[in-house]
């Protein structure tokens, strides 16, 4: 398969929950989702078209928590990276673990340092973080204030 | 028969990630595994947000000791991804000499350790002898035996002067003669093959679905090399081969690693002798809004990095994977049914920076200790002597 036949075929089969399409370069692709579609989505991709699973990166945008699953198609040196924008008050997706192995530990690590829910996945232990770490207070929120009155403070530039 | 759990770790500062693995075992048979991390989580997603574009490659620099130049190579590349730019023809070919040096000396690493927990420290002198002469030829080129501050986004900080070129390449060459050797005396050892042939084997179905990285999944046949697939740098405009085996088990993985030795000093001293000239940065001055990824074949897999700009001088959000995370859970897959005395071996094959064999402890379910870190290494060791003197009475 060429390039336009991937990226046509994820156009048409997944049309309607597809919010936004941005063809950024020869190499990256970002495709917005609505976030219920994101499973069968990614299956696409990992299960039918063999692509690999980089990682998945979350970030408080400020309006929205939003998560990138980056995928590579690696025949065709394609790096598509799917969207999905989760509302702060109850960030939640369905959990990929149970479709790609490799996707558990990250959404243990993305669900101790943003808060966000992942349905379906029943090992939500912390990865990184202490024991020690209140529960509630995620260190990569915007709104995130140092709880520790002992830590030594970042001053940054 | 009753289980036991075996607790190995939690912590040792010279690992690039300090673990903690568990082993459940019935008597000398591993039946579970179970890997905690995170006991040196150093919050560097978050510094780098309150750092400079600029700065923020001297921060993750610091987050591994051995591939100290593997972040940054995938940051700039990801912070140049976001605007979209090509750094100058000779910065490309200075990255890549780095890059390649580096992964020489840590996978000669990588070897001496291992020769070390099998109870091999000939191995374990000879490599890390010759490691020193790599270190040797990094400090020739970048002023630094490591965290070698080339990199800057947009090209590299410092040039490499003709002048040093021919020192560095006849220290390569010289220590050709002994890789060549070890080579022979690592592949035609009778001991070697009993003792790391079919342990710790990772399928390809498993590989893919674990999405394992760098020689973890080349040596299960897993064609997957970034420097392949997604070639950046120099890697598009020179001759190599990417080293794939079919058996996924530790000796596959030696393998790999040993004859990457050889297209590693390959490219190592093809970009030395054709290094373009020309600019060495591109001097830029503001990075736009947007986002930007970048991903460098480090010596253990590929480290991905994903970069958020604002348009203020400081990344909104930056991403790092280091490609240990990928590795450490297809342990899952590899250890369970494996002996104890296998376990040390299989856990530092897929090389986690693992050096912690002091700091192991075995206990049982109720946390009384039955064997010390050092009685472990024995058990490993005693497996080979004792292979050894059975291949020797035939």
């Amino acid at each position: 398969m060429t390039r336009e036949e991937v990226l046509s075929e994820i156009q048409s089969r997944f049309g309607d929950v597809i919010l936004d399409f941005f063809d950024k370069s020869a190499k990256r692709v970002y495709i917005e989702l609505q976030p219920r579609a994101l499973v069968p989505v990614a299956r696409h991709l990992f299960a039918e078209l063999g692509a690999r699973f980089h990682i998945a990166s979350g970030m408080d945008s400020r309006t929205h928590l939003e998560v990138l699953y980056h995928f590579s198609v690696e025949a065709l040196n394609l790096l598509v990276s799917l969207r999905v924008k989760l509302d702060k008050n109850d960030p939640r997706v369905d959990s990929l673990a149970s479709t790609i192995k490799a996707a558990a530990w990250i959404e243990r690590e993305m669900h101790e340092l943003l808060g966000i829910q992942f349905s379906g996945n029943q090992d939500l232990r912390r990865l990184l973080l202490s024991e020690e770490w209140p529960a509630g207070v995620y260190p990569l929120r915007r709104d995130y204030r140092e709880w520790d009155p002992g830590a030594v403070r970042d001053r940054g530039v | 028969m009753p289980k036991s759990v075996i607790s190995i770790g939690p912590y040792h500062p010279l690992q690039e990630e300090p673990e903690h693995f568990q082993l459940t075992v019935e008597g000398e048979k591993v039946v579970d595994i179970e890997v905690s991390v995170g006991y040196n989580h150093r919050g560097i997603e978050k510094l780098s947000e309150r750092r400079s574009f600029d700065q923020a490659t001297f921060v993750i620099e610091r987050i591994c000791g051995i591939c100290s130049t593997s972040h940054p190579f995938a940051y700039t590349q990801a912070v140049e991804d976001i605007i979209p730019v090509e750094v100058p023809e000779r910065a490309k070919y200075i990255r890549t000499i780095i890059a390649e040096g580096e992964r020489i000396h840590s996978h000669l690493l990588w070897f001496g350790l291992a020769g070390h927990f099998l109870g091999y420290n000939t191995v374990y002198m000879w490599m890390w002898r010759l490691r020193e002469e790599i270190l040797d030829v990094m400090e020739i080129l970048s002023g630094n035996r490591q965290n070698y501050a080339m990199f800057k986004p947009g090209g590299v900080r410092r040039d490499i002067k003709p002048e040093d070129i021919p020192l560095a390449i006849k220290k390569i060459d010289s220590i050709l003669p002994t890789v060549d050797r070890l080579k022979k005396a690592i592949l035609d050892d009778p001991v070697l093959h009993a003792r790391l042939k079919g342990i710790g084997t990772l399928t390809k179905e498993e590989a893919i679905a674990y999405c394992a990285l760098g020689p973890t999944s080349r040596a299960s046949g897993v064609a997957r090399d970034v420097r392949k697939d997604a070639p950046y740098g120099a890697y598009d405009r020179l001759d190599w081969n990417m080293i794939v085996t079919a058996n996924g088990d530790v000796w596959d993985k030696a393998v790999v690693r040993l004859l990457e030795l050889y297209e590693s000093i390959k490219i190592m001293k093809h970009c030395l002798l054709n290094l373009p000239g020309g600019e060495i940065d591109l001097n830029l001055k503001s990075i736009p809004p947007g986002e930007g990824i970048g991903a460098h074949e480090a010596p253990r897999g590929e480290t991905f990095h994903y970069v958020r700009s604002d348009g203020t001088n400081r990344p909104a959000r930056h991403k790092v994977r280091a490609p240990t995370f990928m590795n450490l859970p297809t342990l899952k897959a590899t250890v369970p049914g494996s002996s104890i005395a296998d376990a040390a071996i299989i856990l530092a094959a897929i090389d986690p920076c693992y050096c912690c064999t002091e700091r192991m402890a075995v206990r049982s379910a109720d946390g009384r200790k039955l064997y010390s870190g050092e009685e472990l290494l024995r058990l490993s060791r005693e497996k080979t002597s004792r292979i050894q003197k059975e291949l020797g009475k035939r």
